[in-house]
């Protein structure tokens, strides 16, 4: 087959068709974002009721809005918020759970206390928020924990099933000859973990990080219940409390969707490997 | 002293797995087991989340089954998630053929159309609001609708649809990359093309991918809140009240606190039955191959 070298040629040639096509296509993801530039750069005065006076370019790149909308939704505190929940949880779900994988995944062939521990906490992913919801806003509230602390807490516990499955599923590839090598070198186990284990499942936590990370920075419902109305934002809470007090002025509106919106692409435009790399590993495995 | 030495450091290793075990599962019961279990409880109680309440058996299901409402709310999250999981399946497996396929900037068409997965769902779900309130009437002369009880749930769909295709694209291009080159040369020594090709050699090998992305939308479709709240609120008329949406509403706004536990205690059966259902059919496929 190696010799055949008709196909081979064949499938060299660019496909013109197609690729003009899936640019075509890009206008659907770029007309929203296009839309909410132009609008949050003009002046209310430019809006006129039809298309060309919402769409046209901005007369003047203006940047009152934005300022007007860091002002408005106190943008640097909200953001200053949603990136310490997110931060910690991250790091927290990586250390915890990553550690809690390894008790689990080293134990479940052979005690069924730590194969039980598994299977509970993974079935934990069939359980919607809209159930615990409820309960919750009640016991945060009894153990004062209705606030950005209780939020935290929280989202280690929501992503712990999932993570969970990852990091098992990643040990089970890392064999156990290097930790029994550490063993007799003398380590505890605890030092065998950090040491050896840990370093090796620098993959599982790049995508753990991603998925965690995009999952807690874009939620609305937990803070939204646990925390809300208690003055303190996070990024997506700001804009829904923006946007029930000004809704009227869109473009002061679509400037704080934008603010809303930019660290998360500029993380984009940056990790962009590892964030589809990681969302792709999350799913799939 | 060899044999003591070994079950020492043995023992040493259990307790160090017993010391980690124990405080995870402690943070796990406490924050997912009893408020599950406590939402089990009220759910046989007339509570209004505030105040005295009595124990009122299984009062509140036998309500559930007879409330309008909570069937809407059924009807319309199950209408939404089936639509849109169809729809964001077959539009993401035509993409992903497309942006596997031989083309020029494969990579930055491929980055641009993951974009809307990185969005959050609250503030794109404001972006198009503005575009079905005011962009679209303007182009066809209509009402909005998101004002319509009748059209509101396809502007829910779209919105959906249009941030969901990112992550399925990508695993549906990971799963046609995952296709060995000479499963296809083979096949066309057999004179597969077209849609041949892709019925009878690419699709039963991609056929995990395929349910994997099922389950995946349809469990996320079936939770839908974010846009709810966004675009419609659950109006007009109630038209567009997700389940998750209604419990939020009433459960926390509305006084229905063990009512709205007993409808949670229903999504949570049925959340638990979609998935497990979707599992056990993803493994019979797999199997098949």
């Amino acid at each position: 087959m190696a010799n055949n070298t008709v196909p081979t040629k064949v499938k060299e040639r660019v496909n013109w068709p197609i690729t003009i096509l899936l640019m075509i296509g890009t206008l659907t993801v770029l007309f929203p974002l296009y839309m909410a530039v132009v609008i949050a750069f003009k002046d209310p005065s430019e809006m006129t009721n039809d298309i060309a006076g919402i769409l046209s370019l901005p007369a003047t790149w203006s940047l009152d809005n934005f300022i007007e909308a860091i002002q408005v939704t106190d943008f640097f505190h909200s953001f200053l918020n949603s990136l310490i929940i997110t931060v910690v949880a991250v790091v927290v779900s990586i250390l915890i759970h990553s550690l809690a994988a390894y008790a689990i995944g080293r134990n479940m062939d052979k005690k069924k206390l730590f194969k039980g521990s598994y299977y509970f906490i993974v079935a934990g992913m069939y359980v919607p928020f809209a159930i615990l919801m409820m309960p919750l806003v009640k016991q945060t509230a009894m153990m004062h924990l209705d606030n950005m602390v209780g939020v935290m807490i929280l989202y280690v516990v929501f992503y712990m099933p999932m993570n969970m499955m990852l990091y098992t599923g990643y040990l089970r590839n890392i064999p156990t000859a290097l930790e029994e090598a550490a063993r007799v070198d003398g380590a505890s186990t605890w030092t065998t973990y950090w040491k050896v284990i840990f370093p090796l499942m620098k993959p599982m936590h790049a995508t753990v990080a991603v998925i965690t990370g995009l999952a807690v920075w874009n939620d609305v419902m937990t803070p939204l219940v646990i925390m809300g109305g208690s003055g303190v934002n996070t990024l997506p809470l700001a804009q829904m409390n923006f946007q029930t007090a000004f809704a009227t002025n869109y473009n002061l509106a679509f400037a704080s969707y934008l603010l809303a919106m930019l660290p998360m692409i500029i993380f984009y435009i940056v990790a962009q490997k590892q964030i589809i790399g990681g969302v792709t590993n999350g799913a799939v495995k | 002293m060899a044999n003591l030495a070994t079950s020492k450091a043995g023992s040493d290793r259990n307790r160090t797995f017993l010391m980690i075990l124990i405080p995870v599962l402690v943070l796990f019961v406490a924050f997912n087991t009893i408020p599950l279990l406590t939402g089990f409880f009220y759910s046989f109680t007339n509570s209004k989340g505030y105040g005295p309440f009595e124990i009122i058996g299984l009062q509140n299901y036998i309500d559930l089954f007879q409330d309008a409402r909570v069937g809407n709310s059924y009807l319309f999250t199950f209408k939404l998630a089936v639509v849109s999981t169809i729809l964001v399946n077959v539009l993401s497996l035509i993409l992903a053929i497309g942006l596997s396929s031989k083309i020029k900037f494969k990579s930055a068409l491929r980055g641009l159309y993951f974009v809307p997965r990185i969005l959050g769902a609250l503030v794109v779900g404001y972006v198009f609001t503005y575009f079905f309130t005011y962009i679209v009437p303007a182009v066809t002369g209509t009402d909005s609708i998101l004002a319509s009880a009748d059209w509101a749930w396809i502007g829910i769909v779209v919105v959906l649809v249009w941030q969901a295709c990112a992550q399925t694209t990508i695993i549906y291009i990971t799963g046609l990359s995952s296709v060995p080159e000479d499963v296809y040369e083979a096949g066309s020594l057999d004179g597969a093309t077209g849609w041949n090709k892709f019925r009878y050699l690419t699709f039963p090998l991609i056929m995990p991918s395929i349910t994997t992305n099922m389950v995946l939308v349809m469990k996320d479709m079936l939770m839908v809140f974010d846009q709810i709240v966004a675009m419609t609120g659950g109006g007009p008329a109630n038209s567009t009240e997700s389940i998750s949406y209604l419990i939020y509403e009433n459960g926390l706004n509305n006084s229905q606190f063990g009512f709205q536990c007993a409808n949670a205690v229903l999504f949570f059966i049925l959340i638990a039955v979609v998935s497990i259902a979707q599992t056990k059919f993803l493994n019979s496929k797999e199997e098949q191959l």
